[in-house]
């Protein structure tokens, strides 16, 4: 068995609304291995999305313990967990967030920038994943004039820019329609198949996550099953 | 990596096209403002400076008291007359004193009659050539005046370089002052200052003639001798007028200037002027600072959502800070750039007027490249120190916050 590349150990997030602690993960404790194709399901208000910003070091624990390759980067600042986002985590997500007034081309360097990659490196690699994803015709153009699927096209290959470890997609499918989001599933399953990515994928769809190798089911806040469907990696 | 934020933070600026102009427009009022007037403020005051240099600062001047913004001779106050000529003469250090006339009077050419300034011209030669000396002036045409001209005259420059008559006035023309006749016998080279280019002389016995002036005159200039201090002349000049006129220090009714000291009252009196234009000014650019602050602050809210996927992707809250920082300072620089050129044609602008319409070069801007150097780092900090405050807000998002927000 491989190293667990991202460790959640008894992790609390509590949140205030008014005089009112909310407690959105009540002591998760996740293990995701190198090279795994994980899908996290709940139903809304599950914390799903907390989880997943906490494995994307968007977010900071109110308790407990968060291991990126046995490094524990709960205590981070926030320009350090910055770093690790931008080099070792690729974010996809249901809204796209792509930079509007940016090209295709440019939304894909963006992350290089933050890195300090050359410019021709940056235009050079983009344009690379730009055509890996089937749109090396698109490249000019703004996200305003890409459809949805080629818009989830264009994050995949931004959340790509940086070469990461990890693959973190929340809900990738759920402004897509289903053909489009069997493409992009197919991309996911091709990166952790074919280029042995981590992928961690929150989804509600069975039929989305069935493609994985694990599903954890999460509810309140806690892993309530684990299912193995294929061994990963 | 800079260049990468400076070519955002414009892409950003473009995405906003009327904003940032209207933003802009703040600032460039402020710079245009302070670039024009201080330019045309240093123009004047080194032309001002530059004549009373060519004067000569062993010059001595006594004029009655409180005519000093208004050609001598034009309010009824107590003259200066041949005794006090005489006192000046006598103080010691003085050289040479002349008394001199500068009166309005109805002058008519080719049947057009209008009212022009005259100018006295000393009966002795040497007091003539001294004041030739002392005003710089010189002949363009003809000849000056000498002791026996009498009924003759010598004419300022504008009057024969434009049509201020039905026609150009031109030596061995005809002119009628009060009635009486006088020939032209020369033209004054131009000095640059309208009333001595305007002026028409004529010798001291003809004017009193003339105008029915009897033991006065207007003004008493004088010369310090070779090795004294004019300053000290100047004092000793004015303690005696006193003692003549049996005042104390503090009752004259009289001034003794010397170009110095009108230079330096000059100087004073133009920097109340320019500070007040720039407290004006400055208020205008801290307005075109609040401007982009608030455009800022805008703009960050806008871009919240932005600011959230930029963290996600890797920006730490100083790449953040960087991105909004550089692009309000180049709100602040590019109005200040727009200011500064807008400023130049407002100062040429002037200039022009002045001489085309007003006929004085006194109204010259100078472009220090001081003033546009500090105008333009002026304005970059402006728009940098505006930026701040939404610079480090935007920073500090968080940014699961931030993508959360719609």
């Amino acid at each position: 068995m491989k190293n667990a590349i991202i460790k959640l150990d008894d992790v609390w997030k509590t949140y205030r609304m008014g005089n009112v602690k909310v407690n959105a993960l009540r002591g998760l404790d996740l293990a995701i291995k190198e090279g795994e194709f994980v899908a996290i399901m709940g139903p809304s208000g599950s914390g799903k999305s907390t989880a997943v910003n906490m494995v994307g070091a968007l977010d900071m624990p109110t308790k407990g313990k968060i291991y990126l390759e046995n490094r524990d980067i709960s205590k981070l600042s926030e320009s350090d967990l910055a770093q690790i986002r931008g080099k070792k985590i690729g974010f996809i997500f249901q809204q796209f967030n792509l930079i509007n007034t940016l090209s295709a081309l440019e939304n894909v360097a963006l992350p290089m920038v933050f890195q300090g990659v050359s410019k021709e490196e940056r235009i050079k690699r983009a344009k690379n994943i730009l055509e890996m994803v089937g749109l090396g015709d698109r490249i000019n153009h703004k996200p305003t004039e890409l459809s949805g699927g080629q818009q989830q096209r264009v994050a995949i290959a931004r959340a790509l820019a940086n070469n990461p470890e990890v693959v973190l997609a929340d809900e990738p499918t759920g402004n897509l329609d289903s053909k489009t989001g069997e493409t992009v599933i197919s991309f996911l399953t091709n990166l952790n198949k074919k280029d042995k990515k981590t992928i961690i994928l929150v989804t509600h769809d069975m039929n989305i996550a069935k493609h994985a190798n694990r599903i954890e089911f999460l509810k309140d806040g806690t892993i309530v099953k684990s299912k193995k469907l294929r061994i990963g990696g | 990596m800079l260049l990468d934020y400076f070519l955002y933070a414009f892409n950003g600026l473009k995405q906003r096209k009327l904003r940032s102009w209207l933003t802009m427009v703040g600032i460039f009022i402020g710079i245009a403002a302070v670039v024009s007037l201080i330019s045309l403020g240093e123009g004047l005051e080194q032309a001002i400076i530059g004549q009373f240099a060519s004067v000569g600062i062993d010059r001595i001047i006594v004029q009655n008291a409180n005519t000093g913004f208004g050609p001598p001779g034009s309010f009824d106050i107590k003259s200066l007359t041949e005794h006090d000529k005489e006192i000046v003469e006598k103080t010691k250090g003085i050289e040479i004193a002349v008394g001199r006339l500068i009166r309005s009077a109805q002058v008519e050419f080719k049947d057009e009659a209008q009212f022009q300034f005259l100018g006295s011209w000393p009966e002795k030669k040497e007091e003539g050539d001294f004041i030739l000396e002392s005003f710089s002036f010189s002949v363009s045409e003809g000849r000056m005046l000498k002791p026996g001209d009498q009924f003759r005259v010598v004419v300022g420059n504008m009057l024969n370089e434009k049509e201020i008559y039905p026609k150009k006035i031109i030596a061995g023309d005809k002119l009628k002052i009060n009635g009486f006749d006088f020939e032209v016998v020369g033209v004054m080279g131009k000095t640059g200052n309208p009333q001595f280019d305007s002026i028409v002389i004529i010798m001291e016995d003809a004017m009193r003639e003339v105008l029915d002036i009897g033991d006065e005159f207007d003004l008493i200039a004088a010369k310090a001798g070779k090795g004294e201090d004019p300053s000290k002349v100047a004092e000793e000049l004015a303690k005696n007028i006193r003692k003549d006129r049996g005042l104390k220090k503090g009752q004259e009714d009289f001034e003794v200037q010397t170009p110095q000291q009108i230079v330096e009252t000059f100087g004073i009196v133009l920097f109340a002027v320019q500070a007040v234009i720039v407290g004006i000014a400055a208020i205008s650019l801290l307005v075109g600072g609040i401007g982009i602050t608030n455009t800022m602050y805008t703009s960050v809210l806008e871009r919240t959502r932005e600011i959230g996927i930029m963290k996600s992707i890797g920006a730490r809250n100083s790449d953040i800070f960087k991105l909004f920082f550089i692009e309000s300072g180049i709100l602040g620089m590019v109005g200040g750039i727009i200011g500064v050129i807008l400023g130049f044609g407002l100062g040429k602008l002037v200039e022009n007027v002045g001489k085309t319409v007003l006929g004085t070069e006194l109204l010259t801007p100078v472009f220090s490249p001081l003033l546009i150097i500090s105008a333009l780092l002026f304005s970059f900090i402006v728009g940098s120190i505006s930026g701040l405050m939404p610079a480090l807000q935007a920073s500090k998002l968080n940014p699961v916050d931030a993508l959360r927000y719609k």
